[in-house]
């Protein structure tokens, strides 16, 4: 089912050949025969691999390392410390806590914090040798959550940290490293004219964004300074950017060439192996492998934040969400930089509220620094706010998306971090699920069903893309956005729908850093808006070039040409029509060879929502909830490919039913983490989900020329909150902690049956 | 560490005896793990699927021969072996993914000794005696003497499982093997519990045998929920009785998987759901439930 | 310790010295070239270096390298026939059933252990069959689908060849 809204100003062509079909990917095939090339997989002659030796405590001052055993074991040709790199003292502190984060100086501050790393000619003789070196430590008391963190005799990580958004600022150090207010309108007045207020806490523990590829790099440094880089990420130049920092060095003495990237979501958008492979290369003079195992990677990269986030909202009986105020505070790891932001900016975004205020803070603990995951933030504030607005909506006896419908963001309103809404859809995604299949047939007996919904920004920024015209008239499109869902498909079906050209005959790349310009990180749901649309502007280029030579051919004027089906005609019709592989053919008589890029930083993100229902079943006697049906729509302003469209409406969904169910990091008293392993962090598995059912609204974005929106992140943020409803409906208990393990389920079951004895 | 496959239980005995710090393996699905978790590595890693005796499902007059590294997928695909002892064909073919089938046996799941372990509620409900060959020659025990606590088990250093005794269960009779995990695959238990019954002309259980695993250092058999089951039928009261004295009989520890009072209670549940299931498999009747 | 391996890998006889103690994923990774086999965890949890030996899937993360000796073993890069995909990887591809494509050959090698065995399976059947790969892009449906109508090709294949 598709809603398409009347054509934009913007989206000029209603009628595509190609935007919309669902070609096969580019990449597909190397894809499934076990010829692609992800990160741990790329071999360079000579290449040695490199292991790290990491910190077994939450916190602790180093008082010693003696790597004098490890230098002299068999098979090793370089071990480096925190003393072998710049020294942070020299950096701007954002960069200097990414320096700190690389391999830990005078303290470590996680359980897997680097304290040394080891170069040998086999990963386990590297391993062995990492073994061998000798710390020793003073441990340091932890804290963990953001309640010990805060709390005012908390031990401290940084003792210079001073929190930021505070006017005037404090004069003492603590563990908040930031702070963020939202306000408008009068916060009391909107309560006072409620008829109904709902206030409750809500947490959360970490969780990792869980890619089943562990991250890989591969170092080759010359004796001019210069490195190549290969590894598989996110966005290869900001893999430059900060591994340049963290070595101190200009970051165009180091090409990045991008691997195939076996996941990210977020997680691979900063660096951890990069630096440390590129000195350990330096020194040892030979190339570099390192690899992470599933162990590091949970111990040592990702997750997002735990938090806690309290919420209270009043409504009027005819659902008029009068008030609402939102208190968070997530954890941002051992270093400064939570999505607390964006938890704060996108709490209310679905809802045109006058009386608000949003508070966050930002605060740092002894886990490992938690990096982007998927619509950073989104998810954790949506957990509370949906489940509160659901809440509102049962005890004013309203349909769930009735009330909804009563107060939505539409065009005009001004969003809650600032900046009025241009066209969005989220009135359609709640209409679509209000009018769906699934939300129109009656709930079984013993489920529960269940609703909420989703925002996200979506993001422009940098990108460039080149068209080339091949001799024979077959055409590759050169980007730098890692394809982390299928993006390739998207910018071949741009370039085939511009020149009016067979998509088999585009070969997408991805090039290095030094190949192609400066481009933004996959990330922010930014590169089939955003590279998409440098792809279109860069084959209109060309697709103007292809006229001119025409009307050159024909000695006429340019107006007199039109490019139509992949071929120019003269308007008059008096020519025969030239092919692009004709005009191809005499490129070098006709001008030179026809290639065109564009660049630019894109502007127009639009907005992308999603209004998601799920049916449960929660086993009683054991706690355990099944998901029995879900369906999701979302506005994808206008779907590429829709089948990777619908991928990521699911994938995104699916991740939200892991964090909803099961997913958490459990550690033990003393900070480590209990739970390292696929076996113990329980993301869902086949068995436990039914079909995700897709509902792909297309409300175009104005700002991009054929409607774009992203649609990567919005599909994670409703999950939590749309089980929780259902939850509460089918058993009557209102879960506020996630997960909704069994453990906690049967606890809340118990409880409630102890209340009706 | 270096490497034997020996083609006979002497040979593998030998190289036991000859160096004490090697180790025997069947599908290594745990040894491996626990390698790279920082267990110390064995000097010498002994292969036991290379011995005909250890691999192989054996009918026999009185029931069946399973050698001790055979993987479990041949028992849950042997279709008079399931049909005969569903429940621990059941059991046996919840030790992990397909993949962890095709690798995981009896002999492993039991001598890792984790209380958790699916398969061994199964055997202690069956009374599967393990064959235990060491360098004194070979002895025979109840598969309930093989594991003595967490990751302890009762055999020497020189000794290894090389095969289980399973007899056929007399007519009447059926058992039936249910865990708790929080996904529906690729999960330890939280709580297990197995229960064979069998049923006589008036409908009332006989030789009732209830045991529960993950909720003790070792998986243990519930004498009281056994009792109060015996000479009676399956109904609301006697479920209820089986219920309370399996919680009662858990010894259970808080850690990252459950807590005590979570698996005390399902403990409770799991073996009144897994009664239903024998009986009913006992009369003959359809089973609803398994996937 | 290193041991001397002979096996047969997608059709070919092999030879190679592995680490005694390694495993047959670093083996075939790093002594043989195929690196479509991943490694995902290492610990037999996620399934990427799903493998066939003697027709049956397992974990190349789960066998030391040395068990290997004269056994017949089918890798990802061994799937499809010289001049034609497998009926699997072709629904895949056409299902749009990968999004990054790492866990696809470990997919690829379970599913058709599965269809092998039993080629008219419920979807449940799948589900269950497929619970040792995880897959944290696409949440499985594309996945499931692609399987279900491989298993329908290929029987369709069988009988229109009967």
């Amino acid at each position: 089912m598709t809603i398409t809204d009347e054509p934009q100003a913007g989206n000029e062509t209603p009628g595509y050949k190609w935007v919309g079909t669902r070609p096969i990917r580019p990449d597909g095939l190397d894809k499934v025969t076990g010829k692609a090339r992800f990160g741990a997989d790329l071999v360079l002659p000579n290449m040695i691999e490199g292991a790290f030796l990491r910190s077994p405590h939450a916190h602790a001052r180093i008082v010693s390392i003696d790597t004098s055993a490890a230098e002299t074991m068999p098979g090793v040709q370089a071990v480096i410390t925190g003393a072998d790199f710049p020294s942070p003292d020299d950096m701007a502190p954002g960069d200097a806590f990414q320096a700190m984060k690389i391999m830990a100086r005078d303290k470590v501050l996680f359980e897997g914090h680097p304290v040394a790393a080891v170069a040998a000619t086999s990963r386990a003789e590297a391993m062995a040798a990492a073994k061998a070196i000798v710390v020793e430590y003073e441990v340091l008391p932890h804290v963990g959550t953001v309640g010990e963190a805060m709390a005012d005799d908390a031990p401290l990580l940084h003792d210079t940290l001073i929190t930021s958004g505070i006017d005037p600022a404090p004069d003492t150090p603590s563990n908040i490293a930031a702070r963020n207010l939202l306000e408008r309108g009068d916060l009391d007045a909107g309560f006072a004219a409620a008829d109904v207020i709902v206030e409750r806490t809500f947490t959360n523990k970490p969780v990792h964004q869980g890619y089943i590829e562990p991250h890989a790099a591969v170092a080759d440094a010359s004796q001019n300074g210069r490195a190549n880089l290969w590894c598989s990420s996110q966005g290869h130049f900001d893999m430059r950017s900060m591994t340049a920092k963290v070595l101190s060095c200009p970051p165009s003495m180091i090409n990045v060439t991008p691997a195939e990237i076996g996941g990210g979501f977020g997680g691979k958008t900063t660096i951890y192996l990069e630096p440390v492979a590129i000195l350990l290369s330096r020194k040892a003079n030979r190339p570099v492998r390192m690899v992470m195992d599933r162990d590091e990677v949970f111990k040592a990269t990702g997750p997002t934040s735990g938090a806690e986030v309290r919420v209270k909202m009043g409504v009027t009986n005819d659902g008029t969400i009068t008030a609402a105020d939102v208190w968070m505070a997530l954890e941002a790891g051992a270093f400064p930089g939570s999505p607390m932001g964006p938890a704060t900016m996108t709490a209310l975004a679905c809802y045109d509220i006058a009386n608000f205020r949003v508070e966050g803070f930002d605060v740092v603990c002894n886990k490992p620094k938690v990096a982007a995951y998927r619509a950073p933030g989104a998810p954790i504030s949506a957990w509370g706010v949906e489940s509160v607005v659901d809440e509102l909506a049962s005890e004013i006896g309203m349909d769930p998306i009735e009330l909804r419908l009563k107060n939505p963001a539409v065009e005009g309103v001004q969003a809650p971090y600032g900046p009025a809404f241009p066209r969005i859809g989220f009135v359609e995604t709640l209409e679509a699920i209000r009018d769906s299949d699934h939300y129109r047939s009656p709930v079984a007996p013993g489920h529960g069903r269940g609703v909420a919904c989703g925002f996200w920004f979506n993001i422009g920024g940098n990108s460039v893309a080149t068209v080339n015209v091949h001799e024979d008239g077959n055409v590759s499109v050169i980007t730098g956005s890692p394809d982390i869902g299928g993006s390739r498909s998207s910018m071949a079906l741009f370039v085939a729908e511009e020149l009016g050209i067979d998509v088999d005959r585009i070969n997408p790349q991805i090039v290095d850093t030094d190949t192609i310009g400066h481009t933004d990180v996959t990330g922010g749901s930014r590169v089939t808006l955003s590279a998409g649309k440098v792809v279109v502007e860069a084959s209109r280029k060309v697709k103007a070039d292809l006229c001119r030579r025409a009307a050159k051919a024909w000695d006429c004027d340019i107006d007199e040409v039109e490019w139509v089906q992949g071929q120019a005609q003269h308007i008059s019709g008096t020519e025969s029509p030239l092919s692009l592989a004709a005009i191809a053919k005499n490129a070098g008589r006709t001008g030179g060879p026809i290639s065109f890029t564009h660049a630019e930083n894109v502007r127009g993100a639009g907005a992308g929502f999603t209004t998601q229902v799920v049916d449960v079943e929660v086993d009683e006697e054991l706690g355990h909830t099944t998901i029995v049906r879900y369906t999701t729509a979302q506005d994808a302003g206008k779907a590429i490919h829709p089948s990777y469209v619908e991928g990521q409406m699911q994938g995104g969904v699916v991740q939200g039913i892991g964090w909803a169910l099961n997913e958490e990091y459990i550690h033990r008293a003393d900070g480590t983490l209990d739970n390292p392993s696929f076996l113990d962090y329980r993301i869902p598995v086949a068995s436990d989900l039914p079909m995700i059912e897709t509902i792909v609204v297309e409300v175009p974005n104005p700002a991009h020329p054929y409607g774009v929106r992203g649609v990567g992140e919005a599909g994670i943020v409703p999950p939590m909150a749309a089980i929780g409803n259902a939850i509460e409906r089918s058993t009557g208990c209102r879960m506020a902690d996630l997960p909704m393990s069994p453990v906690r389920m049967l606890e809340a079951i118990n409880e409630r049956n102890a209340a009706a004895d | 560490m270096d490497y034997l496959a020996p083609t006979t239980v002497e040979e593998a005995v030998g190289a036991l005896v000859e160096q004490p710090d090697a180790r025997v393996f069947a599908g290594a699905t745990d040894l491996i793990p626990q390698i790279r978790a920082g267990r110390p590595e064995p000097g010498l890693l002994i292969d036991l699927k290379r011995i005909d005796r250890c691999t192989g499902v054996a009918e026999t007059d009185t029931g069946w021969t399973v050698g001790a590294a055979t993987p479990t997928s041949r028992l849950t695909e042997d279709p008079e072996f399931s049909g005969a002892l569903p429940g621990l064909s059941e059991a046996a073919g919840l030790i992990g993914s397909d993949q962890i089938q095709n690798r995981s046996s009896l002999g492993g799941n039991l001598c890792n000794a984790s209380p958790a372990a699916d398969s061994v509620p199964g055997m202690l409900i069956n009374d599967v005696r393990a064959v235990i060959a060491g360098a004194s020659g070979e002895r025979t025990v109840p598969v309930g003497d093989v594991t003595t606590g967490p990751g302890r088990t009762s055999l020497a250093d020189d000794e290894f499982i090389v095969e289980f005794e399973i007899d056929r269960p007399p007519a009447n009779t059926g058992d039936a093997y249910l865990r708790m995990i929080p996904r529906t695959e690729m999960d330890i238990a939280v709580v297990g519990a197995g229960v064979r019954l069998t049923l006589d002309d008036d409908g009332n259980c006989t030789d009732v045998r209830i045991a529960l695993g993950a909720v003790a250092p070792t998986a243990l058999r519930v004498p009281d929920a056994e009792a109060a089951l015996t000479g009676k039928p399956v109904d609301a009261e006697t479920l209820a009785a089986v219920a309370a004295a399996a919680s009662a009989a858990c010894n259970p520890i808080d850690d990252k998987r459950g807590t005590i009072a979570y698996r005390q209670q399902v403990a409770g549940v799991l073996a009144k759901r897994a009664v239903t299931i024998a009986a009913q498999r006992a009369a003959g009747q359809p089973v609803n439930g398994a996937h | 310790m290193k041991t001397h391996v002979h096996c047969t890998i997608n059709g070919n006889e092999t030879d190679f010295l592995a680490d005694s103690g390694g495993t047959l994923l670093n083996a075939l990774r790093d002594d043989v070239g195929l690196t479509g086999v991943k490694e995902g965890c290492g610990t037999g949890d996620c399934g990427a270096c799903s493998i066939l030996v003697e027709e049956r899937v397992t974990c190349a993360c789960l066998i030391f390298a040395p068990e290997a000796q004269g056994t017949t073993i089918v890798t990802i890069e061994g799937l499809a026939e010289a001049d034609h995909l497998h009926p699997l990887q072709e629904t895949f591809l056409e299902g749009a059933a990968l999004q990054c494509g790492v866990c696809t050959p470990g997919f690829l090698m379970a599913a058709k252990a599965l269809l092998d065995k039993n080629p008219d399976p419920t979807e449940t059947e799948i589900r269950y069959a497929l619970a040792g790969n995880l897959c944290r892009c696409t949440g499985y449906d594309k996945i499931i689908r692609a399987v279900q109508d491989a298993a329908e090709r290929m029987r369709t294949n069988t009988n229109g060849a009967a």
